[in-house]
């Protein structure tokens, strides 16, 4: 795919919010994702022509960074929290259920490119273990059978929501937009916090 | 001479006592006392990352200790500083040993197949500071075995310690960073991007610095032990920055070339022409014998005697001239200069084999002989002006140089030109654009001071006028000045007196109390008082008549300014040639007499500083002579006599003689030429010879050609677009003797001009056009 | 008993927390409001005043570190949140900036006006979309609401997973385009931080407790907590307990008086290890409940207060398999810069492998000890450091378990004990 004018505006304006413009070569990567679902070549290029890199600056930056990917994820790429914690607590068993659910192994997508599997490091919600993200979004407490419906629900073309996050799940490309900084208009959809989240407050509110 | 007093820190390092200045780092002040602390990231011209850890030494100031053991490639000394090495701390011993077992966790045990064996520092280390052997019991990394990073360049990922020297030379030396580390944790790696091979002209550095057999060259891989090669200090042939080197030499053939330490000069590194183009002095066809030609026109072998004979003959019988190349070393240089004037009486010598003006000779009798702006200065610049001039094709180290600078304090560089420049850009120079041939006008409008330093290069000489500019504007700012030539030999034959105007030391023809300086150290009865030929003159007087025989030493006739009528003379003269190979002159020659090539015998060459660069014969055993005592025998056979037996006997020679403290020739200043009208499809062409192109030294080096640039055509985005061309488009140049059909790119060139590579594959501009600068070319889509 | 005292999450059970409405409905942006009105040297004293310490992990006062902001030197100075939350365990910032990034942003506004910045960055970490998605929205509104762009400017940049982007100067190197790798110090950031400019790198805790210090001034801030660990702080409870959740307490509050609030451990289990503040900081067990979860207290019983990520783990799990997890984690993150962290994690996870699944001697427990020996305090960072502290500290209290690994040639635990799904027919 090439990039088109307005794609090239996009990441012109991106480049803007840095006072210096390799700073922008996170979130062009992110966006690069957007359009391509993972980092392609001619983003690279792309990206080392506007900052005025060599491309083996941008890759060398590309490869460092887990998120960034060098081959094509799903249109739902699913991690399982394996970090000791979550995998405990269930995510070790989420993730061998899902592999042998859908077929595939750590870093492999479904035949039908709709679903990529990945175990993940700790993902920054452990009050709400096991966690599975699905495009970065919560899929919280989840447990076996949870997980193994939502894939099927993702493969069904009509994924779960998350547990916080926007009311529809979005593609892995969509996701991929807000991490580059684009505002796609869901912020104001889902739960400003989860039970766990509240505990405290709720319990300091009956005088604890 | 300024001096720079730096202040002095007494620090305490295992019990002894040492004062080093201030910012010296701990690693280094232990250096000065004799205390190795091992190391792998460490490098003195690259800048401290404290990455490998094996340094780690105590460290307590004033009493505070640190709490635990520091990387002493990264501390500075300070005052009350107490240092314990591993010499005197079980701390710092252990962590060694830890740093180093861990190392050596990931790196495979196949030194006995890696080219590093023997000179590896980490095997080395590995002795000295780690352990017997390893608690590791599970399983290495593994990587596919060596991949090639360029053509000569390459990459096993399993030995490298990633220390992260070469991918710091290339961004912090060579601002080349087409090698990265890629990728994180134990699969961090180093890598280029995919596309884009690791094609810096510099690149053989990193093969020099990596302390393990991670990078190698493609061109010595497998070829030799370490402890078998004969190491000889030497000084690169190649261009005038004047490298130091190190040629390795087993059993009479040189196996490779490394860059040797001179701070002042090319601190630790060279270009990769000059590390990896030697193979053309066994890979050429050699001469061995003499030859001359015979009743019939052939050329046949001939034994010493005769071949002396016969030379000595035809130059007796004829008014000679003297060609020689810019190749030469100032002893051979010497020779080729007292040969004229002792032994065939003329002036008429001239090194120029090259596009050179009468006003480039001017400038070079009263503004370059003698001169000595140095790298020094660049490294005080407050400005840098290039002139006809790219450093990172034509004096690489140059380059590096205020590359240097430009990275530690931003120098400002101004390169006037037609076409901007890779190098241009990697410095972020302000780019004055000009017409080829219009520089004159440019160059009398720059603002320096008299801290600046104006770098002028010989295709000056190309544009009528710029030379006289630039001299007018060093004269007027106080600008120190330097000429810097593209050959190893200009420098060293300027002050050997190998051209028409001056004679050894500076000292003008015209000049009667030079000539008798001269006459009384030669014995001789008197020096010609005219102003000998320049090249072309040489060429246009044998077509004349007026000159008979031709002495041509290391010249090619294809990169003088009429090629065509440079060979032809040489068809119609006498011509007596001193070869390392067969050659367009030796095709035409009478006697072809072969000579040393530069590995075989000692001698010297003046860089473009003009500092001397002696070497040692790095083949011991050749039986190849050199010039300079050719032309000694030459002489002898002609009843003259030299006294220059050996190269040492010249160098005394030229060192009693000393320099001109006379005045200095005078240079009547020229004006630039009107720019020549152009229609629709002319363009005035512009070139300049690459680095790595297809140069006579570079013969029979696959490896390095590999990187070499890609040849193009470039015009502007303004003519592109009235041409209707783009990017990769054939464009055809022609002039009335022929023309050249390459690749066009459009980049950032005067709209007037067309760029192309001088002497690369596809285009040879001396040959193929017969102009290379400032001529009307027709420019068309092919 | 120790009281909870939300201040930072007081107000996350109102369904429009995070918008700029729900935030102004508390009197949000009338401290940045007052601050900006204030000279900043002024506002940094308050902040030293208030005993404020740095919530990520190190516990650096805040105001000292602003006050080391070079002044009147003519060169741009930068304020970075580090909103990187990484730490195995650790789940305070991203639940705070989902239900409240407007606190974060006013934070960034008085710290802007205090250190004489203006552009601060909220480098997040990645792998968080609807998080990244409710900054970017709340800095969108602030601006269009006249908050931002006014002098100060912020910018959200988003990570891309790498837990070595938490480290500071790492941090740095990532928001300015490069290779997240930690750099050498001296220069430390705030001579010579973000492009080389003055820089105060802050956690978000700290950054968002500032604006509630400005409105109710230090003493009010000073009085909650202990001697040298002032104020409330967000502990966050996880793992084999009966509620988890985040508790928002004074610090030098204890595990065991966090537990009750939270309904104790899971029901019919015991309390086996825990951590206080993340993966990196060493492990603790039921001998530390009564610890107060101060920097000092901590401190004292050989561990770190580190980001109060206090995971909870039962007599169900296996404290190798835990150990190793986390030692596999720090492999997958090591940078790669330096030999001890790199080379040492991949060593230290085939060690642990083995003992896990029972193979191996007693012998190769004293070779694990030796190797973090070799690697604590020798890495770049911290990193390596902490990749140890899991493993000499559950030696240290699990030996015996360890062996018995080894003495019954595998691990003894059955994993789905430990899950919470157990019995659940998964």
């Amino acid at each position: 795919m090439a990039f088109s004018t307005e794609d090239l505006q996009v990441m012109d304006s991106i480049i803007k919010r840095y006072p210096r413009s390799r700073s922008a070569i996170m979130p062009l990567l992110h966006f690069v994702q957007s359009k391509a679902g993972y980092v392609t070549n001619e983003g690279i290029e792309v990206i080392a022509k506007l900052l005025e890199l060599e491309a083996a600056e941008v890759t060398a930056v590309s490869t460092f960074y887990t998120q960034y990917k060098p081959t094509p994820v799903g249109e739902y790429h699913v991690g399982v929290c394996t970090n000791t914690l979550c995998a405990i607590m269930g995510g070790d068993a989420i993730f061998a259920s899902l592999k042998d659910h859908l077929g595939i192994g750590n870093d492999e997508v479904t035949a039908d490119g709709k679903v990529s599997l990945e175990h993940i490091e700790c993902n920054a919600a452990c009050d709400y273990a096991p966690v599975v993200m699905a495009n970065w979004e919560f899929y919280d407490n989840q447990t076996v059978e949870s997980a193994k419906e939502l894939v099927d629900s993702m493969r069904a073309g009509n994924p779960k929501p998350p547990t916080r996050g926007p009311s529809r799940l979005v593609t892995y490309k969509e996701a991929s937009a807000v991490l580059a900084g684009l505002n796609d208009g869901l912020a104001h959809e889902g739960v400003q916090a989860g039970e766990p989240t509240l505990l405290g407050l709720k319990l300091s509110k009956e005088g604890k | 001479m300024s001096t720079e007093v730096s202040e002095m820190i007494t620090v305490v390092i295992d019990g002894f006592e040492v004062s080093v200045p201030k910012g010296t780092l701990v690693i280094r002040a232990a250096e000065q006392l004799g205390i190795q602390i091992p190391r792998f990231c460490d490098h003195p011209l690259l800048d401290p990352v404290g990455a490998c850890r094996q340094c780690l030494v105590d460290i307590e100031i004033n009493g505070r200790a640190f709490p635990k053991p520091q990387a002493s490639c990264t501390i500075p000394v300070e005052p009350g500083m107490i240092v314990k090495t591993q010499l005197t701390s079980p701390v710092a011993e252990k962590a060694q040993r830890g740093v180093m077992e861990l190392l050596l966790v990931n790196h495979p045990l196949d030194c006995p197949v890696c080219d590093k064996g023997g000179e590896c520092p980490l095997q080395n280390q590995a002795m000295s500071n780690g352990q017997g052997s390893s608690r590791f019991e599970g399983v290495k990394r593994t990587f596919e075995k060596p991949i090639n990073i360029s053509s000569q360049v390459l990459l096993d990922r399993e030995r490298c310690v990633l220390c992260a020297r070469c991918t710091r030379f290339s961004e912090q030396i060579a601002s080349d960073p087409f090698i990265t580390l890629n990728e994180r944790g134990a699969l961090q790696q180093v890598g280029i991007y995919e596309n884009q091979p690791f094609e810096s002209y510099f690149s053989g550095n990193t093969v020099q610095i990596c302390p393990v057999g991670a990078l190698t060259g493609a061109a010595y891989r497998f070829r030799a032990r370490p402890f078998d090669l004969v190491s000889t200090p030497s000084a690169c042939e190649h261009c005038a920055s004047g490298c130091d080197m190190r040629t390795d030499v087993r059993r009479g053939k040189t196996l490779r070339r490394l860059a040797g330490e001179d701070a002042s000069v090319n601190e630790e590194w060279n270009c990769d022409k000059g590390r990896w183009a030697f193979k053309y002095v066994t890979a050429i066809d050699r001469l061995k014998v003499p030859m001359i030609r015979n009743a019939s026109g052939e050329l046949v072998e001939a034994s010493w005697p005769e071949a002396l004979a016969v030379a000595a003959e035809g130059l007796k019988s004829a008014k000679a001239a003297v060609l020689v190349g810019g190749r030469a070393t100032v002893e051979d240089a010497y020779g080729y200069s007292k040969f004229a004037r002792v032994a065939l009486g003329t002036n008429d010598i001239d090194f120029r084999s090259r596009l050179s003006s009468d006003e480039e000779r001017e400038f070079i009798a009263s503004r370059v002989v003698g001169s000595s702006t140095t790298y020094r200065d660049i490294d005080k610049a407050d400005q840098v002006l290039l002139v006809g001039f790219e450093p990172e094709e034509e004096s690489p180290i140059v380059f590096l140089r205020i590359n240097k600078q430009f990275r530690k304090r931003a120098l400002k560089v101004v390169s006037i030109g037609s076409k901007e420049s890779i190098a241009v850009e990697k410095l972020k120079a302000e780019f004055v654009k000009v017409a080829p041939g219009q520089e004159a006008a440019a160059i009398a409008s720059q603002k320096l001071t008299d801290k600046s330093v104006i770098l002028v290069g010989e295709r000056a000489a190309e544009s009528a006028g710029a030379l006289s500019a630039v001299a007018a504007l060093a004269d007027s700012t106080g600008a120190k000045l330097a000429w810097i030539p593209r050959r190893a030999g200009e420098r060293g034959a300027i002050e050997a007196g190998a051209i028409g105007n001056l004679l050894p030391g500076g000292r003008p023809v015209t000049d009667a109390a030079a000539r008798v300086d001269i006459a009384t150290v030669w014995n001789t009865d008197s020096i010609p008082a005219e102003v000998g030929r320049s090249t072309s003159q040489i060429i246009d007087a044998v077509h004349a008549g007026q000159i008979g025989a031709l002495v041509v030493g290391g010249v090619d006739p294809l990169d003088c300014d009429n090629s065509q009528a440079a060979l032809s003379a040489m068809e119609k003269a006498f011509v007596v040639s001193l070869e390392i190979a067969p050659s367009a002159v030796t095709a035409r020659a009478n006697v072809v007499l072969p000579v040393a090539a530069v590995t075989e015998k000692s001698g010297s060459f003046l860089n473009w500083e003009g500092r001397a660069r002696s070497f040692d014969a790095a083949v011991a055993d050749s039986l190849n002579r050199s010039d300079l005592r050719i032309l000694s025998m030459i002489a002898d056979e002609m009843g003259i006599s030299l006294n220059l037996g050996t190269v040492t006997a010249a160098a005394k020679e030229i060192a009693s003689l000393g320099a001109w403290d006379g005045a200095r020739a005078t240079f009547n200043k020229v004006s630039a030429q009107a720019q020549p009208a152009l229609n629709g499809d002319q363009a005035l062409i512009t070139s300049w010879r690459r680095l790595l192109d297809l140069g006579t030294l570079q013969e029979g080096e696959e490896h390095l050609a590999g990187t070499a640039r890609r040849t193009v055509a470039v015009i502007s985005p303004k003519r592109a677009q009235s041409m209707g061309v783009v990017d990769g488009d054939q464009l055809k140049i022609s002039t009335a003797q022929g023309s050249v059909t390459l690749s066009a790119l459009v980049e950032n060139i005067h709209d007037d001009a067309v760029w192309a590579p001088r002497n690369s594959r596809g285009s040879q501009l001396l040959v193929n056009l017969g102009v290379a600068h400032g001529a009307v070319v027709t420019v068309v889509k092919a | 008993m120790t009281k909870l005292a939300p201040v930072l999450s007081a107000h996350w059970d109102e369904k429009d927390s995070f918008t700029l409405e729900g935030y102004k409905r508390h009197g949000g942006y009338k401290a940045s409001e007052k601050a900006l009105k204030m000279d900043p040297d002024a506002v940094i004293q308050l902040v030293k005043d208030s005993g404020l310490r740095g919530r990520g992990g190190a516990g650096f006062p805040t105001g000292m570190k602003w006050g080391f902001i070079p002044q009147g030197d003519n060169k741009d100075h930068y304020l970075v949140v580090n909103a990187d939350e990484s730490e195995p365990g650790t789940c305070k910032d991203t639940p705070l900036l989902m239900a409240n990034p407007h606190v974060l942003i006013e934070g960034c506004i008085i710290a802007c006006h205090a250190i004489r910045a203006k552009h601060a960055f909220i480098y997040i970490r990645g792998e968080i979309t609807h998080v990244a998605r409710r900054v970017n929205q709340a800095i969108a509104d602030a601006y269009a609401a006249g908050i931002l762009g006014n002098g100060i400017d912020v910018v959200l940049h988003v990570g891309a997973g790498a837990y070595i982007c938490g480290e500071e100067t790492a941090l740095l190197d990532s928001l300015e385009g490069f290779r997240g790798q930690p750099r050498l110090r001296p220069p430390f950031p705030a001579i010579a931080g973000l492009y080389a400019r003055p820089t105060v790198v802050n956690n978000v805790e700290s950054i968002a407790s500032v604006p509630a210090i400005v409105m109710n001034g230090a003493e009010w801030y000073q009085s909650m907590g202990t001697e040298k660990s002032k104020g409330t702080t967000l502990y966050s409870l996880s793992g084999h307990v009966a509620n988890p959740g985040q508790f928002e307490a004074p610090l030098g509050i204890t595990l065991r008086e966090i537990l009750e609030l939270a309904g104790g451990m899971r029901p019919g289990h015991k309390l086996k290890f825990w951590t206080p503040g993340g993966s990196s900081t060493p492990l603790f067990t039921d001998e530390h409940l009564d610890v107060p979860l101060d920097y000092e207290g901590v401190a004292a019983a050989g561990s770190m207060l580190g980001t109060k990520a206090l995971q909870i783990f039962d007599e169900t799990t296996c404290v190798v398999r835990a150990v190793l997890r986390w030692t596999e984690f720090y492999k997958h993150e090591s940078c790669g810069k330096c030999t001890p962290c790199r080379e040492g994690t991949w060593w230290l996870v085939q060690i642990l492998r083995d003992l896990e699944e029972g193979k191996g001697t007693e012998a190769d427990l004293a070779k694990l000890l030796d190797l973090c020996d070799n690697i604590m305090g020798r890495s770049f960072c911290a990193l390596g450091d902490g990749a140890t502290s899991p493993i000499t500290s559950s030696i240290k209290y699990f030996r015996d378990e360890y062996i018995a690994h080894l003495t019954n040639g595998a691990c003894p635990f059955d994993p789905v004990a430990s899950t919470l799904f157990v019995g659940a027919g998964a």
